[in-house]
Protein backbone atom coordinates (compact mmCIF):
# COMPACT_ATOMS: atom_id res chain seq x y z
CA UNK A 1 0.00 0.00 0.00
CA UNK A 2 1.60 3.62 -1.09
CA UNK A 3 0.70 5.19 2.00
CA UNK A 4 3.79 7.61 1.28
CA UNK A 5 3.10 9.04 -2.23
CA UNK A 6 -0.42 11.16 -1.51
CA UNK A 7 -1.99 12.74 -4.31
CA UNK A 8 -1.54 15.77 -6.17
CA UNK A 9 -4.11 17.83 -4.54
CA UNK A 10 -1.95 18.66 -0.96
CA UNK A 11 -0.98 15.64 0.61
CA UNK A 12 1.98 15.18 2.76
CA UNK A 13 4.35 12.94 1.59
CA UNK A 14 6.72 11.02 4.25
CA UNK A 15 8.39 9.23 1.59
CA UNK A 16 10.91 11.16 -0.12
CA UNK A 17 13.85 11.06 2.48
CA UNK A 18 15.41 8.87 5.08
CA UNK A 19 15.33 11.17 7.34
CA UNK A 20 11.32 11.59 7.65
CA UNK A 21 9.19 8.94 9.79
CA UNK A 22 5.68 8.55 8.64
CA UNK A 23 2.39 9.42 11.20
CA UNK A 24 2.73 5.12 11.50
CA UNK A 25 6.43 5.20 12.31
CA UNK A 26 8.23 3.86 9.20
CA UNK A 27 11.11 5.16 7.37
CA UNK A 28 9.80 4.55 4.24
CA UNK A 29 12.99 4.89 2.62
CA UNK A 30 14.47 2.26 4.11
CA UNK A 31 11.54 0.02 2.80
CA UNK A 32 12.02 0.52 -0.55
CA UNK A 33 15.62 -0.09 0.07
CA UNK A 34 14.50 -3.72 1.39
CA UNK A 35 12.12 -3.82 -2.58
CA UNK A 36 15.66 -3.43 -4.20
CA UNK A 37 16.43 -6.55 -2.92
CA UNK A 38 13.49 -8.65 -3.31
CA UNK A 39 13.83 -7.79 -6.99
CA UNK A 40 17.32 -9.01 -7.32
CA UNK A 41 17.79 -13.11 -7.83
CA UNK A 42 18.23 -15.18 -4.51
CA UNK A 43 21.24 -15.59 -2.48
CA UNK A 44 21.31 -18.33 0.53
CA UNK A 45 23.79 -19.06 3.30
CA UNK A 46 23.55 -22.28 5.48
CA UNK A 47 25.61 -22.66 8.75
CA UNK A 48 26.45 -26.44 9.33
CA UNK A 49 28.49 -28.74 11.61
CA UNK A 50 32.08 -27.78 10.06
CA UNK A 51 31.59 -24.51 8.31
CA UNK A 52 29.10 -22.42 5.82
CA UNK A 53 28.08 -22.40 2.53
CA UNK A 54 26.79 -19.93 0.22
CA UNK A 55 24.52 -20.59 -2.97
CA UNK A 56 23.56 -17.41 -5.54
CA UNK A 57 20.93 -17.96 -8.64
CA UNK A 58 22.96 -15.51 -10.73
CA UNK A 59 20.69 -14.35 -13.28
CA UNK A 60 22.06 -14.40 -16.35
CA UNK A 61 20.86 -11.65 -19.04
CA UNK A 62 22.59 -12.18 -21.95
CA UNK A 63 24.57 -14.64 -23.93
CA UNK A 64 27.33 -12.67 -24.53
CA UNK A 65 28.09 -12.61 -20.76
CA UNK A 66 31.89 -13.90 -19.83
CA UNK A 67 31.09 -16.75 -17.68
CA UNK A 68 31.93 -15.92 -14.07
CA UNK A 69 31.60 -12.06 -14.40
CA UNK A 70 29.54 -9.69 -12.12
CA UNK A 71 30.22 -12.08 -9.02
CA UNK A 72 27.68 -12.35 -6.41
CA UNK A 73 29.95 -13.78 -3.63
CA UNK A 74 32.92 -11.63 -1.99
CA UNK A 75 35.95 -12.81 -0.01
CA UNK A 76 36.11 -9.98 2.69
CA UNK A 77 39.47 -11.31 4.42
CA UNK A 78 41.11 -14.68 3.87
CA UNK A 79 38.18 -16.29 6.35
CA UNK A 80 35.37 -14.03 5.79
CA UNK A 81 33.04 -15.11 2.57
CA UNK A 82 29.61 -12.26 1.85
CA UNK A 83 26.84 -13.32 -0.47
CA UNK A 84 24.68 -10.27 -1.86
CA UNK A 85 21.54 -9.39 -3.38
CA UNK A 86 19.97 -6.14 -4.19
CA UNK A 87 21.94 -3.33 -6.06
CA UNK A 88 25.31 -4.69 -7.18
CA UNK A 89 26.66 -1.75 -7.02
CA UNK A 90 25.94 -0.94 -3.50
CA UNK A 91 27.00 -4.36 -2.66
CA UNK A 92 30.48 -3.81 -3.77
CA UNK A 93 30.91 -0.67 -2.56
CA UNK A 94 30.22 -2.16 1.01
CA UNK A 95 32.36 -5.22 0.28
CA UNK A 96 35.13 -2.31 0.24
CA UNK A 97 34.41 -0.78 3.58
CA UNK A 98 33.78 -4.83 5.37
CA UNK A 99 37.45 -5.16 3.65
CA UNK A 100 38.56 -2.24 5.05
CA UNK A 101 37.14 -2.55 8.44
CA UNK A 102 38.99 -6.04 8.65
CA UNK A 103 42.13 -4.74 7.82
CA UNK A 104 42.12 -2.09 10.24
CA UNK A 105 41.30 -4.70 12.81
CA UNK A 106 44.00 -7.22 11.62
CA UNK A 107 46.66 -3.95 11.75
CA UNK A 108 45.23 -2.70 15.54
CA UNK A 109 45.06 -5.90 17.46
CA UNK A 110 47.14 -8.69 15.42
CA UNK A 111 44.52 -11.05 14.59
CA UNK A 112 40.87 -12.39 12.28
CA UNK A 113 38.33 -10.37 13.06
CA UNK A 114 35.75 -11.97 14.93
CA UNK A 115 32.10 -11.84 12.63
CA UNK A 116 30.17 -10.71 14.86
CA UNK A 117 32.35 -7.52 15.84
CA UNK A 118 32.79 -7.34 11.45
CA UNK A 119 28.84 -7.70 10.60
CA UNK A 120 28.22 -4.98 13.40
CA UNK A 121 30.69 -2.70 11.89
CA UNK A 122 29.11 -3.12 8.39
CA UNK A 123 25.36 -3.02 10.10
CA UNK A 124 26.79 0.21 11.98
CA UNK A 125 27.66 1.68 8.24
CA UNK A 126 24.44 0.99 6.51
CA UNK A 127 22.30 2.25 9.25
CA UNK A 128 24.14 5.94 8.95
CA UNK A 129 23.28 5.78 5.56
CA UNK A 130 19.55 5.42 6.90
CA UNK A 131 19.37 8.81 8.84
CA UNK A 132 20.25 11.43 6.93
CA UNK A 133 18.03 12.83 3.46
CA UNK A 134 21.19 13.78 1.72
CA UNK A 135 21.76 10.10 0.90
CA UNK A 136 20.13 7.33 0.17
CA UNK A 137 20.01 3.92 1.92
CA UNK A 138 22.36 1.09 0.07
CA UNK A 139 19.90 -0.85 -1.91
CA UNK A 140 21.22 -4.27 -0.64
CA UNK A 141 21.38 -7.21 1.61
CA UNK A 142 24.24 -9.44 2.16
CA UNK A 143 25.05 -12.23 4.05
CA UNK A 144 28.59 -13.14 6.01
CA UNK A 145 29.83 -15.99 7.03
CA UNK A 146 32.89 -17.73 8.23
CA UNK A 147 35.07 -20.45 10.20
CA UNK A 148 37.23 -20.46 13.27
CA UNK A 149 38.82 -22.86 14.89
CA UNK A 150 37.69 -21.85 18.04
CA UNK A 151 34.48 -20.43 17.17
CA UNK A 152 33.13 -22.66 14.47
CA UNK A 153 31.41 -21.62 12.19
CA UNK A 154 29.19 -18.43 12.13
CA UNK A 155 26.51 -16.74 9.70
CA UNK A 156 25.15 -13.28 10.19
CA UNK A 157 22.43 -11.70 7.83
CA UNK A 158 22.91 -7.80 7.35
CA UNK A 159 19.65 -4.96 5.53
CA UNK A 160 19.31 -2.18 4.45
CA UNK A 161 18.12 -1.04 8.14
CA UNK A 162 21.01 -1.35 9.38
CA UNK A 163 20.45 -4.51 11.68
CA UNK A 164 22.70 -7.65 11.78
CA UNK A 165 21.02 -11.27 13.05
CA UNK A 166 22.87 -14.53 13.23
CA UNK A 167 21.53 -17.29 11.81
CA UNK A 168 22.22 -21.03 11.13
CA UNK A 169 20.38 -20.55 7.84
CA UNK A 170 18.83 -17.40 6.01
CA UNK A 171 17.75 -16.21 2.23
CA UNK A 172 17.80 -13.15 0.73
CA UNK A 173 16.26 -12.04 -2.66
CA UNK A 174 12.71 -12.89 -4.89
CA UNK A 175 12.27 -16.19 -3.56
CA UNK A 176 13.46 -15.23 0.20
CA UNK A 177 10.14 -17.20 1.00
CA UNK A 178 10.20 -20.35 -0.55
CA UNK A 179 14.38 -21.07 0.08
CA UNK A 180 13.37 -20.55 3.70
CA UNK A 181 11.04 -23.41 3.92
CA UNK A 182 13.11 -25.41 2.05
CA UNK A 183 15.34 -24.62 4.61
CA UNK A 184 14.26 -25.23 7.38
CA UNK A 185 13.58 -28.84 6.30
CA UNK A 186 17.04 -29.42 6.81
CA UNK A 187 18.94 -30.90 9.59
CA UNK A 188 21.54 -28.15 8.77
CA UNK A 189 23.68 -29.18 12.25
CA UNK A 190 24.39 -32.37 11.36
CA UNK A 191 25.35 -32.36 8.38
CA UNK A 192 28.57 -31.63 7.26
CA UNK A 193 29.72 -29.05 4.17
CA UNK A 194 30.13 -31.67 1.83
CA UNK A 195 26.54 -33.05 2.45
CA UNK A 196 25.42 -29.35 2.15
CA UNK A 197 26.65 -28.32 -0.64
CA UNK A 198 24.72 -30.30 -2.39
CA UNK A 199 21.62 -29.69 -0.76
CA UNK A 200 22.56 -25.84 -0.83
CA UNK A 201 22.58 -26.06 -4.74
CA UNK A 202 19.43 -28.02 -4.67
CA UNK A 203 17.46 -25.57 -3.01
CA UNK A 204 18.51 -22.83 -5.70
CA UNK A 205 17.45 -25.45 -8.68
CA UNK A 206 13.82 -25.64 -6.60
CA UNK A 207 13.55 -21.95 -6.10
CA UNK A 208 14.47 -20.90 -9.81
CA UNK A 209 11.58 -19.71 -11.78
CA UNK A 210 12.21 -21.41 -15.30
CA UNK A 211 9.34 -19.16 -16.34
CA UNK A 212 9.88 -15.85 -15.66
CA UNK A 213 14.14 -16.37 -15.58
CA UNK A 214 15.66 -18.15 -17.85
CA UNK A 215 18.92 -18.92 -18.04
CA UNK A 216 21.19 -18.53 -14.45
CA UNK A 217 24.38 -19.67 -13.42
CA UNK A 218 24.84 -21.21 -9.96
CA UNK A 219 27.59 -19.67 -8.19
CA UNK A 220 28.91 -21.57 -4.82
CA UNK A 221 31.21 -20.85 -2.38
CA UNK A 222 32.06 -22.39 1.05
CA UNK A 223 34.56 -22.03 3.77
CA UNK A 224 34.89 -24.52 6.86
CA UNK A 225 37.22 -27.36 8.39
CA UNK A 226 37.10 -28.81 4.68
CA UNK A 227 39.00 -25.66 3.30
CA UNK A 228 40.99 -25.23 6.60
CA UNK A 229 39.33 -21.80 7.46
CA UNK A 230 39.73 -20.14 3.99
CA UNK A 231 36.51 -18.80 2.49
CA UNK A 232 36.88 -20.12 -1.43
CA UNK A 233 34.91 -21.38 -4.58
CA UNK A 234 33.93 -24.44 -4.17
CA UNK A 235 35.98 -26.50 -6.39
CA UNK A 236 35.00 -27.52 -9.71
CA UNK A 237 34.40 -30.79 -9.32
CA UNK A 238 32.65 -30.47 -6.29
CA UNK A 239 30.35 -28.02 -8.05
CA UNK A 240 29.47 -30.56 -10.83
CA UNK A 241 28.82 -32.85 -8.27
CA UNK A 242 26.43 -30.55 -6.70
CA UNK A 243 24.46 -29.68 -9.68
CA UNK A 244 24.21 -33.12 -10.87
CA UNK A 245 22.95 -33.55 -7.44
CA UNK A 246 20.24 -30.93 -7.74
CA UNK A 247 19.24 -31.74 -11.19
CA UNK A 248 18.53 -34.91 -10.74
CA UNK A 249 17.06 -34.17 -7.75
CA UNK A 250 14.29 -31.99 -9.36
CA UNK A 251 13.53 -34.74 -12.00
CA UNK A 252 12.61 -37.55 -9.43
CA UNK A 253 10.11 -34.44 -8.50
CA UNK A 254 8.52 -34.12 -11.63
CA UNK A 255 8.66 -38.10 -12.02
CA UNK A 256 6.28 -38.36 -9.10
CA UNK A 257 4.40 -35.56 -10.40
CA UNK A 258 3.21 -37.91 -13.40
CA UNK A 259 3.04 -40.76 -11.49
CA UNK A 260 0.47 -39.03 -9.11
CA UNK A 261 -1.44 -37.92 -11.74
CA UNK B 1 80.51 30.00 33.00
CA UNK B 2 78.40 27.38 34.91
CA UNK B 3 78.03 24.08 33.31
CA UNK B 4 74.17 22.56 34.18
CA UNK B 5 73.69 19.44 34.72
CA UNK B 6 70.78 18.12 32.51
CA UNK B 7 68.00 16.88 34.86
CA UNK B 8 68.08 13.10 35.39
CA UNK B 9 65.03 11.08 33.68
CA UNK B 10 63.39 8.46 35.79
CA UNK B 11 64.93 5.42 34.77
CA UNK B 12 63.16 1.45 35.46
CA UNK B 13 66.34 0.53 34.63
CA UNK B 14 65.64 -2.91 35.68
CA UNK B 15 65.05 -6.86 35.80
CA UNK B 16 61.94 -8.23 34.36
CA UNK B 17 60.97 -12.06 33.16
CA UNK B 18 57.80 -13.68 32.38
CA UNK B 19 57.47 -17.13 31.79
CA UNK B 20 54.92 -19.50 30.13
CA UNK B 21 53.76 -22.87 31.80
CA UNK B 22 50.86 -24.94 30.68
CA UNK B 23 47.49 -22.91 31.69
CA UNK B 24 49.09 -19.86 32.33
CA UNK B 25 52.25 -17.35 32.73
CA UNK B 26 54.27 -15.90 35.47
CA UNK B 27 55.38 -12.84 35.39
CA UNK B 28 58.41 -11.16 37.94
CA UNK B 29 59.99 -7.64 38.39
CA UNK B 30 62.35 -6.05 40.81
CA UNK B 31 61.15 -2.91 42.32
CA UNK B 32 64.03 0.08 41.88
CA UNK B 33 63.17 3.62 40.00
CA UNK B 34 66.18 5.26 39.66
CA UNK B 35 67.35 8.79 38.49
CA UNK B 36 71.36 8.76 37.85
CA UNK B 37 72.73 7.37 41.68
CA UNK B 38 69.69 8.44 43.26
CA UNK B 39 66.76 5.40 43.43
CA UNK B 40 63.85 7.71 43.61
CA UNK B 41 61.63 4.41 44.75
CA UNK B 42 62.43 1.49 46.10
CA UNK B 43 59.04 -0.28 46.09
CA UNK B 44 57.92 0.20 42.72
CA UNK B 45 55.55 -2.57 40.85
CA UNK B 46 56.27 -2.42 37.37
CA UNK B 47 53.71 -5.38 36.89
CA UNK B 48 50.93 -3.40 34.97
CA UNK B 49 47.34 -4.38 34.16
CA UNK B 50 46.35 -3.77 30.75
CA UNK B 51 43.24 -6.52 31.41
CA UNK B 52 41.60 -9.14 33.91
CA UNK B 53 44.25 -11.66 32.68
CA UNK B 54 47.36 -9.23 30.90
CA UNK B 55 49.87 -7.93 32.53
CA UNK B 56 53.08 -5.79 31.13
CA UNK B 57 56.60 -5.97 32.83
CA UNK B 58 57.59 -2.32 32.41
CA UNK B 59 61.38 -1.22 31.98
CA UNK B 60 63.55 1.78 30.55
CA UNK B 61 61.86 4.90 30.96
CA UNK B 62 59.25 5.32 33.96
CA UNK B 63 57.24 7.70 32.27
CA UNK B 64 57.42 6.11 28.87
CA UNK B 65 56.30 2.94 30.02
CA UNK B 66 53.82 3.58 32.30
CA UNK B 67 51.97 5.82 29.96
CA UNK B 68 52.08 3.54 26.84
CA UNK B 69 50.53 0.59 29.88
CA UNK B 70 47.79 3.14 30.35
CA UNK B 71 46.81 3.91 26.83
CA UNK B 72 46.75 0.15 25.66
CA UNK B 73 44.89 -0.58 29.12
CA UNK B 74 42.02 2.02 28.06
CA UNK B 75 42.50 0.38 24.28
CA UNK B 76 41.54 -2.78 25.47
CA UNK B 77 38.60 -2.07 27.69
CA UNK B 78 37.44 -0.52 24.77
CA UNK B 79 38.31 -3.13 22.64
CA UNK B 80 37.18 -6.18 24.97
CA UNK B 81 33.19 -4.46 25.37
CA UNK B 82 33.42 -4.63 21.37
CA UNK B 83 34.10 -8.12 20.74
CA UNK B 84 32.14 -9.02 23.74
CA UNK B 85 34.48 -11.53 25.35
CA UNK B 86 38.34 -10.98 26.73
CA UNK B 87 40.90 -9.63 24.67
CA UNK B 88 43.45 -12.09 22.93
CA UNK B 89 46.91 -11.47 24.57
CA UNK B 90 47.80 -10.89 21.04
CA UNK B 91 45.88 -8.00 20.71
CA UNK B 92 47.72 -6.30 23.95
CA UNK B 93 50.74 -7.45 22.55
CA UNK B 94 50.14 -5.98 19.16
CA UNK B 95 48.63 -2.71 20.57
CA UNK B 96 51.47 -1.99 22.42
CA UNK B 97 53.98 -2.48 19.66
CA UNK B 98 51.92 -0.68 17.57
CA UNK B 99 52.67 2.48 19.80
CA UNK B 100 56.47 1.60 20.59
CA UNK B 101 57.46 1.24 16.67
CA UNK B 102 54.88 4.37 15.59
CA UNK B 103 56.88 6.24 17.80
CA UNK B 104 60.32 4.42 18.30
CA UNK B 105 62.40 7.48 17.77
CA UNK B 106 60.64 9.56 20.55
CA UNK B 107 60.31 6.59 23.09
CA UNK B 108 62.58 4.50 25.26
CA UNK B 109 60.54 2.04 26.50
CA UNK B 110 60.13 -2.34 26.52
CA UNK B 111 57.36 -3.69 27.50
CA UNK B 112 57.26 -7.29 27.84
CA UNK B 113 53.21 -8.66 27.74
CA UNK B 114 52.26 -11.47 29.39
CA UNK B 115 48.59 -13.34 30.34
CA UNK B 116 46.25 -15.83 29.70
CA UNK B 117 43.10 -15.84 26.55
CA UNK B 118 41.19 -19.31 26.19
CA UNK B 119 42.46 -19.89 22.35
CA UNK B 120 46.33 -19.97 23.21
CA UNK B 121 46.68 -20.14 26.90
CA UNK B 122 49.62 -18.62 28.57
CA UNK B 123 51.25 -16.40 26.21
CA UNK B 124 54.70 -14.79 26.64
CA UNK B 125 55.50 -11.57 23.76
CA UNK B 126 58.31 -9.26 23.18
CA UNK B 127 57.84 -5.99 21.96
CA UNK B 128 61.62 -4.41 22.11
CA UNK B 129 62.08 -1.84 19.93
CA UNK B 130 58.70 -2.30 17.88
CA UNK B 131 58.87 -5.83 16.68
CA UNK B 132 56.45 -8.47 18.18
CA UNK B 133 57.24 -12.02 19.03
CA UNK B 134 56.24 -14.86 20.90
CA UNK B 135 58.73 -16.68 23.16
CA UNK B 136 58.18 -19.16 26.05
CA UNK B 137 60.05 -17.25 28.26
CA UNK B 138 61.67 -13.41 27.84
CA UNK B 139 63.56 -11.35 30.45
CA UNK B 140 64.35 -7.61 29.87
CA UNK B 141 65.56 -4.57 31.63
CA UNK B 142 69.42 -3.57 32.36
CA UNK B 143 69.66 -6.80 35.46
CA UNK B 144 68.46 -9.10 32.45
CA UNK B 145 71.91 -8.88 31.31
CA UNK B 146 73.57 -10.43 34.10
CA UNK B 147 71.33 -13.45 34.30
CA UNK B 148 70.70 -14.45 30.57
CA UNK B 149 73.25 -17.69 31.10
CA UNK B 150 71.03 -18.66 34.32
CA UNK B 151 67.81 -18.40 32.72
CA UNK B 152 68.96 -19.83 29.29
CA UNK B 153 70.96 -23.00 31.24
CA UNK B 154 67.90 -23.15 34.01
CA UNK B 155 64.97 -22.69 31.72
CA UNK B 156 62.68 -26.33 31.13
CA UNK B 157 59.77 -26.60 28.65
CA UNK B 158 56.80 -28.54 30.82
CA UNK B 159 57.47 -26.71 33.83
CA UNK B 160 54.41 -26.68 36.54
CA UNK B 161 53.67 -23.13 38.10
CA UNK B 162 55.26 -23.48 41.44
CA UNK B 163 58.31 -24.41 38.87
CA UNK B 164 57.50 -20.98 37.36
CA UNK B 165 57.05 -19.20 40.19
CA UNK B 166 60.29 -20.35 41.77
CA UNK B 167 62.31 -19.65 38.78
CA UNK B 168 60.77 -16.23 38.38
CA UNK B 169 61.95 -15.72 41.84
CA UNK B 170 65.29 -17.08 41.46
CA UNK B 171 66.30 -15.19 38.31
CA UNK B 172 64.56 -11.36 39.99
CA UNK B 173 67.14 -12.69 42.77
CA UNK B 174 70.46 -13.27 41.23
CA UNK B 175 69.98 -10.22 38.72
CA UNK B 176 69.14 -7.77 41.38
CA UNK B 177 72.25 -8.92 43.59
CA UNK B 178 74.50 -8.10 40.97
CA UNK B 179 72.63 -4.97 38.94
CA UNK B 180 73.28 -1.77 40.86
CA UNK B 181 69.92 -0.47 38.48
CA UNK B 182 68.32 -3.64 40.45
CA UNK B 183 67.12 -3.74 43.75
CA UNK B 184 64.62 -3.60 46.55
CA UNK B 185 61.48 -6.13 46.86
CA UNK B 186 60.33 -8.22 44.14
CA UNK B 187 56.95 -8.77 42.68
CA UNK B 188 55.06 -11.52 40.88
CA UNK B 189 51.87 -11.96 38.94
CA UNK B 190 50.67 -15.41 37.92
CA UNK B 191 47.72 -15.22 35.52
CA UNK B 192 45.77 -18.83 34.71
CA UNK B 193 42.10 -19.32 33.54
CA UNK B 194 40.94 -18.00 37.04
CA UNK B 195 42.20 -14.71 36.85
CA UNK B 196 45.50 -13.13 38.10
CA UNK B 197 47.04 -13.61 41.39
CA UNK B 198 49.67 -10.95 42.54
CA UNK B 199 52.57 -11.27 45.14
CA UNK B 200 55.39 -9.29 46.78
CA UNK B 201 58.09 -10.65 48.44
CA UNK B 202 60.29 -8.71 51.29
CA UNK B 203 64.16 -8.28 50.34
CA UNK B 204 65.15 -10.85 53.13
CA UNK B 205 62.59 -13.73 51.92
CA UNK B 206 64.40 -13.22 48.34
CA UNK B 207 66.42 -16.74 48.10
CA UNK B 208 70.31 -16.36 48.78
CA UNK B 209 73.32 -17.35 46.73
CA UNK B 210 76.33 -18.63 47.56
CA UNK B 211 77.94 -15.27 48.55
CA UNK B 212 74.75 -13.98 50.30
Amino acid sequence: MREGLKTQDGGIQYDLSASTFSPDGRVFQVEYAMKAVENSSTAIGIRCKDGVVFGVEKLVLSKLYEQGSNKRIFNVDRHVGMAVAGLLADARSLSEVAREEASNFRSNYGHNIPLKHLSERVAMYVHAYTLYSAVRPFGCSFILGSYDQDDGPQLYMVDPSGISYGYWGCAIGKAKQAAKTEIEKLQMKDMTCRELVKEVAKIIYIVHDEVKDKAFELELSWVGEVTNGKHELVPKDVREEAEKYAKDSLEEEDDSDEENM
Amino acid sequence: IKYKKKKKEWQTATTIIAVEFNGGVVLGSDSRVSAGETVVNRVMNKLSLLHDKIYCALSGSAADAQTIAEMVNYQLDVHSIEIGEDPQVRSAATLVKNISYKYKEELSAHLIVAGWDRRGGGQVFVTLNGLLSRQPFAVGGSGSSYVYGFVDAEYQKGMSKEDCQQFVVNTISLAMSRDGSSGGVAYLVTIDEKGAEEKCILGNELPTFYDQ
